[in-house]
């Protein structure tokens, strides 16, 4: 082999490495290796001037491979990789030594952040000794999308992509799309009707001629990588044909089963046989067959003798679809925290104590009670009405640490929606802080508290109980004036803190991209990168990655759709060439690879194991399982691991 | 077996106290990016620990760490992501099998088995990671250096 030319070249980061570690040092200690023809430092490397100095470097000293030290490889790899290419070396002979954030920024002793800074690099130096100059792989393009949710997120995206020629298939677990924003009353802060701004949206999607609608559906599978997913989707039975559905509402006037209906969060009831409500699209019956006595015309059969249309088939069998997609957008929502996790508050268990969605619902003209705000109980104006908000959020002790960031403002919408049904009504509001960021926030809430007169008390409400004259007694603080404060209430409403639903679980379970600590899904970025998962392909979108108010969610999902028109418009997609490579003479043909690979990327020919380079993820698994060292990872060979160590323990 | 002459090796600023010297397998998804968390959070650590960024944990082979203990690490840490949030769904989980026989490997030829240890760190877990490298780094301090095998030279 001819002697490696590497060169090496050592950020400043400013102050952020040059203030802890020695950059000049470690600059010249890099010569020291037998492979390091050039080493520089550099205030700010990834700067325009700093790049540029890396590729005349390459090009002058006709480098074969380069080292930069400095942030983590998440950060800049592809900045450096793309300028080794620009000098006409292959990018995957450039690797980043992180000493900024796993050194410099950790450290405060210099000597030995200096110290550690020196091995990293030299490691980093040892590494790409062996790096090849590869060639990424391309892998033609499915030129589909799958969306998740059917609510406004998955909405947006879905017709964002669609109106930009691609074909998407919208999968939506509920029997219609519309998800949360359809049981909202109005919407802060113009308080226009949520229904009227989304039911024409929704009415888009079942018309789009680039949108496949699958409702009652949920994903089950995921295999494949980017550019190239095959999703396994279980369309569940409605027992109802939407084509033949007239809409009569014969059925539902026959049918025995009342159960509590969920749209409206159980103020109402439904039949076992239902639809959702009246705008659900796609516009069709559904037999709810948990709740229906048997799908057995001998037990009852009651809704199937009366359609006329003949639309109700009690045959009808789940399926099972599988669909190939180049791009996932995730946008599975949230669910309110449970009621009774809050102990404190009744636990969901005293009566007239509801959450805000069932507040909605109460004030909804398509409601439980006509847009009546009547509390449950005796179906009494009520007169009296406590706001509790952060109620399960910010509080780390005992719920969610996190700030549900909506209820500020849907909690004053609340209070205004109340004192607009009810002029002669008392609203209070119990807050810690009013965090009501955004256009027009502010101006609505000063609006609540001034123009509808509602009582703003600084403090948490401790506890609260029914009285035995049928109202709920609220016991709190008011911090400002350090006083206890007692309401006898008619009702009250909690602000919830919204949390990942369950779909959110399980979609990230299937798709197996990343979850935060709270539960949301994770982006691949904070800041550069919200509205990307950790997995290349798969895009988040709305309140499943983390709470977020209407404006942000359909910002969220336009992005994701930006994203996957971006990822989609070409031909091929280039897939990591670090894969795994067999190395024949070593191989027994023992199969431990083949069972230890999560992709299904190795198989047996000849006795000998063959790695599918576009399946292949180049996670190492194989490697490390192989007991003869016969398969590596390109890039991250054992050779290479052990030249790490050796350098950094000083070999 | 142990001789302690030989230690004289590498030791460049050795005052009082021994800095013991060890070696991180960290997975780039999830133990790297809570290390990175860590550096974005400033969050202090000792500066004995080196990581070895590697695709997953599961790529990690046994040889790695004797191969590090050889050349005279006196700790060795894997970590990976959580079992069940692996980001390639299952090398954590051969990790764990493979590495906890490596464990007992160690034990049965007499190293103490407090010198190989395996985390699970998240991404999201910048204050366990500096905890995890502060812990390790105190207990090979008290533990002192690591020579039963070490490569005598």
């Amino acid at each position: 082999m001819t002697k490696k030319r590497t060169g090496v070249f050592v950020c400043h980061c400013g102050n952020n490495i040059a203030a802890t570690v020695d950059v000049k040092r470690l600059a010249e200690e890099m010569t020291d290796e037998e492979t390091v023809v050039y080493s520089q430092d550099y205030v700010y490397m990834c700067s325009d001037p700093g790049q540029n100095s890396v590729i005349q470097a390459i090009k002058d000293n006709q480098l074969d491979s380069v080292v930069v030290s400095c942030c983590s490889p998440n950060l800049h790899e592809k900045t450096f990789r793309d300028n080794a290419e620009r000098a006409g070396i292959s990018g995957f002979t450039c690797e980043i030594a992180n000493i900024r954030e796993q050194c410099a920024w950790v450290h405060k002793n210099r000597e030995e952040a200096t110290e550690k800074a020196i091995k990293i690099s030299r490691s980093a130096i040892r590494r790409v000794a062996h790096n090849k100059a590869l060639d990424p792989i391309a892998v033609p393009v499915t030129r589909r999308v799958m969306v998740i949710g059917g609510g406004i997120a998955g909405i947006q995206a879905a017709l964002d992509v669609a109106n930009a020629g691609l074909e998407v298939i919208l999968v939506e677990k509920l029997a219609t799309i519309g998800g949360h924003m359809l049981q909202l009353s109005e919407t802060f802060p113009t308080l226009d009707c949520s229904q009227c701004i989304l039911s024409p949206k929704m009415v888009e999607v079942s018309r789009h001629p680039n949108i496949k609608l699958m409702t009652y559906s949920e994903v089950q599978d995921v295999s494949g990588s980017v550019g190239n997913f095959r999703v396994k989707v279980l369309q569940k039975p409605t027992y109802v044909d939407p084509e033949a559905c007239k809409l009569c509402d014969d059925c539902v006037q026959v049918c025995p089963v009342v159960v509590p209906n969920e749209h409206d969060l159980g103020l109402t009831a439904r039949r076992a046989i239902h639809i959702p409500f009246a705008q659900a699209i796609p516009a069709s019956y559904t037999l709810d067959v948990d709740a229906c006595l048997g799908l057995n015309p001998i037990r009852c059969g009651k809704c199937k003798d009366v359609c006329e249309a003949g639309a109700i088939n009690y045959d009808m069998q789940p399926r099972t679809v599988f669909e190939e997609v180049g791009a996932i957008i995730v946008a599975t929502g949230f669910d309110l925290y449970g009621q009774e996790n809050l102990g404190e508050y009744g636990a969901g268990k005293v009566e007239d104590v509801l959450d805000g969605l069932q507040f909605e619902r109460l004030c909804s003209a398509s409601g439980a009670t006509k847009g009546h705000v009547l509390r449950p109980s005796d179906h009494k104006v009520p007169k009296e009405v406590v706001f509790i908000q952060c109620v399960g959020s910010r509080d780390p002790a005992q719920h969610c640490a996190y700030c549900s960031k909506i209820c500020c403002m849907y909690t004053a919408k609340h209070a205004r929606l109340y004192k607009h049904h009810v002029p002669d009504g008392r609203a209070y509001v119990f807050y810690i802080d009013i965090r009501s960021g955004g256009k027009g926030y502010e101006e609505f809430v000063q609006r609540t508290m001034e123009d509808d007169e509602t009582i703003y008390l600084r403090g948490r409400v401790s506890k609260l109980h029914r009285t035995r004259d049928g109202k709920v007694r609220v016991l709190g603080t008011d911090t400002l004036t350090g006083q206890n404060v007692e309401i006898d209430a008619d009702m009250v409403v909690l602000a919830l803190a919204m949390q990942p639903s369950k779909g959110t679980e399980q979609a990230a379970k299937v798709l197996k991209i990343g979850r935060d600590k709270d539960g949301f899904l994770a982006e691949a970025h904070p800041k550069l990168k919200p509205v990307e998962s950790v997995t290349a392909g798969i895009y988040l979108a709305g309140a499943a990655q983390g709470p977020k108010d209407i404006p942000e969610t359909v910002s969220q999902a336009s992005a994701a759709a930006c994203k996957v028109l971006a990822l989609l418009s070409q031909d091929t997609l280039s897939h990591a060439p670090t894969v795994a490579k067999v190395r024949e003479s070593h191989c027994t043909g023992c199969e431990m690879c083949v069972d230890a690979c999560p992709y299904q990327a190795i198989r047996l020919l000849n006795g000998k194991a063959v790695v599918n380079e576009v399946l292949c993820e180049g996670c190492g698994t194989c490697a490390g399982t192989c007991v003869r060292a016969a398969i590596d990872v390109k890039n991250v060979t054992q050779l290479q691991i052990h030249a790490m160590i050796s350098a950094i323990m000083g070999g | 077996m142990s001789n302690p002459s030989q230690t004289t090796a590498t030791a460049p600023t050795a005052p009082q106290e021994h800095e013991p010297r060890i070696v991180a397998f960290q997975c780039k998804w999830c133990t790297s990016a809570g290390s990175d968390l860590a550096g974005v959070s400033r969050i202090q650590y000792p500066a004995n620990a080196v990581p070895i960024q590697v695709m997953c944990s599961g790529m990690v082979s046994p040889m790695y760490v004797l191969s590090a203990f050889n050349k005279g690490a006196d700790g060795v840490l894997v970590s990976g992501c959580h079992p069940g949030d692996c980001h390639y769904m299952k090398g954590n989980f051969f990790a764990r099998r493979k590495l906890y026989l490596v464990q007992k490997l160690l034990q049965f030829i007499g190293l103490e088995s407090d010198r190989f240890r395996m985390s699970w760190i998240s991404a999201a877990e910048g204050t366990k990671y500096a905890q995890v490298i502060s812990d390790f780094v105190r207990d090979m301090k008290a533990l002192g250096p690591q020579r039963k095998l070490k490569a005598k030279r």
